[in-house]
């Protein structure tokens, strides 16, 4: 079980959050020309890396908002998480 | 090779089975191959073997950090199919089930092969309809599919909850009778003795630290064991392509997430098929040892760790405990965890790469067993021919950019997110 420290509420159950993906993927901005490598990179294409990865949770049975998480993703080991607009 | 049968299983009982042969060699690596195959699962044993078979390449080398039958082979729920939609994934896993059927006869070794069929249930009209799609799309390219009613389904399986009260009622369900099971350690188990008598190395506890690329051409890896030269590289390491890919400056579409399964504790003969819940992600099946053989969803985030957590595993049985009320009496025997090369449309890549003699086969999600065959065979064409063979031309690693996705659950990208 993990527990999850939301910036928000405290420590909660792994249960209460659902997964948001890889936290450092960028969106291409707005109202620009796009390219299809671009948007391929954005929508498909991850590091997935063993070890240290941000990643979005989302508090979904608690306060409801999206929150970072810095997870090792070979031992679940959270070292820290964050409000979403914050950066490591 | 010493050729396993009843008389030569009677001549070294007789002897106190003292004069087997070992079944596969411990060689130390040369220091060139004409191909390396990194990843000694089914997939890369697999490949070897055919390397050897169809193409007659043998100065071949796996190169496996752990040992056979370690990984995602031996963790599988030994599940084969071919009950798909799209016309890409039909014929290619089709192609698996005829390597199936021989498979014992190919490669002298028992991998118990059981055609003992695969029910898919149905818990609405909406779905009864998608899977009778199914069934005939199936059936145009040549694969068996029975549509159920419910009273079917009642009397081959009895034991589902079959009362009016549940939330998920059954309306009935697709059944593939080709569908089933085999012993997954001895598929590894034989594709490598096979592949060992034909000359190839399987070098075992060798883990890739680098890769030798000159000039956009592959020419060798390194390893824990030293450097090998080689002229064609071959990647089957599912959960830990990325990995690797990142050791070659790319980035796949792929994640690598963990997935559990379960065994119970062994009981009386009562599921002759494998079975699956329409209206989640549970599967199950008995082996012949008698235990309930169960699986599901994925644990849901990014995951190297080859074990599991408490809450999905809780998710998945209370599905299993929604479809099969019985299974709430049985105590867990078991239960382990694999990780899973998650595609961003569901299906596999088996392609070349823009690196000259660099080959990728990967992607396989939670379906990577019942492809074993299909993909050593057409991954094994692929590195010889140097260029995909029709059966896996769909699975190439450009689709994610010109929009060719094969989207067999119609979900869209990241399919294990529900």
């Amino acid at each position: 079980m993990l527990h999850i420290k939301c910036p928000y509420c405290g420590t909660r159950s792994q249960n209460e959050f659902v997964y948001g993906g890889d936290a450092t993927v960028k969106r291409p901005q707005l109202n620009k020309e796009v390219s299809d490598k671009e948007w391929d990179t954005f929508v498909y294409l991850r590091k997935s890396p063993r070890g240290k990865h941000l990643e979005f949770w989302q508090h979904i049975s608690g306060c409801r908002q999206w929150i970072k998480v810095q997870r090792d993703t070979a031992t679940h080991e959270i070292f820290k998480t964050l409000k979403p607009n914050e950066d490591i | 090779m010493q050729k396993y049968s009843v008389f030569s299983l009677i001549k070294n009982a007789f002897k106190g089975h003292k004069d087997w042969e070992v079944a596969w060699k411990d060689p130390t690596p040369k220091n060139e191959y004409d191909v390396i195959i990194i990843g000694g699962g089914g997939h890369g044993l697999a490949t070897a073997y055919y390397l050897a078979k169809e193409h007659n390449i043998t100065n071949v080398a796996i190169v496996e950090k752990g040992w056979i039958g370690g990984g995602n082979v031996g963790r599988n729920t030994t599940i084969l199919r071919s009950n798909y939609m799209h016309d890409q994934n039909g014929l290619f896993y089709e192609k698996g089930m005829d390597l199936w059927r021989s498979m014992s006869q190919d490669l002298n070794f028992n991998v118990m092969y059981s055609p003992r069929g695969i029910i898919n249930l149905a818990h609405s009209d909406a779905q009864m309809n998608a899977y009778s799609r199914r069934g005939n799309s199936m059936r145009l390219n040549g694969i068996d599919a029975v549509l159920l009613g419910r009273e079917e389904i009642k009397k081959i399986l009895p034991m589902l909850d079959f009362s009016d009260d549940v939330r998920f009622p059954i309306f009935g369900g697709l059944m593939q009778p080709s569908g089933g099971t085999a012993r997954h350690d001895a598929v590894a188990w034989g594709y490598a003795r096979q592949a060992d008598s034909m000359g190839v190395d399987i070098i075992q506890h060798c883990e890739v630290t680098g890769f030798d690329v000159t000039n956009g051409k592959i020419k060798g890896i390194k390893t824990s064991k030293g450097n090998i030269k080689a002229k064609k590289i071959g990647l089957c390491v599912a959960g830990n392509t990325s990995m690797l890919a990142e050791m070659l400056n790319m980035t796949l579409p792929i994640e690598t997430h963990l997935l559990q399964a379960c065994v119970s504790e062994p009981i009386k003969p009562i599921l002759d098929q494998v079975v699956t819940f329409g209206a989640g992600h549970f599967y199950c099946s008995q082996s012949d040892k008698g235990e309930m053989v169960m699986g599901g969803d994925l644990d849901g985030y990014n995951s190297y760790a080859q074990r599991g957590n408490l809450p999905t595993l809780q998710h998945v049985l209370t599905e299993g405990i929604a479809m099969f009320p019985f299974l709430s009496k049985l105590k867990m025997l078991r239960t382990w965890g694999g990780i899973m090369d998650m595609s961003m449309d569901g299906s596999p890549i088996i392609d070349k790469t823009h690196i000259e003699g660099l080959y990728l086969n990967c992607g396989w999600c939670y379906g990577g067993f019942k492809a074993t065959p299909a993909s050593g065979w057409t991954f094994a064409h692929t590195i010889a021919q140097d260029k995909v063979h029709e059966l896996n031309a769909g699975y190439n690693l450009n689709r994610f950019n010109t929009g060719h996705l094969i989207d067999e659950k119609g979900l869209g990208t990241k399919t294990w997110i529900s």
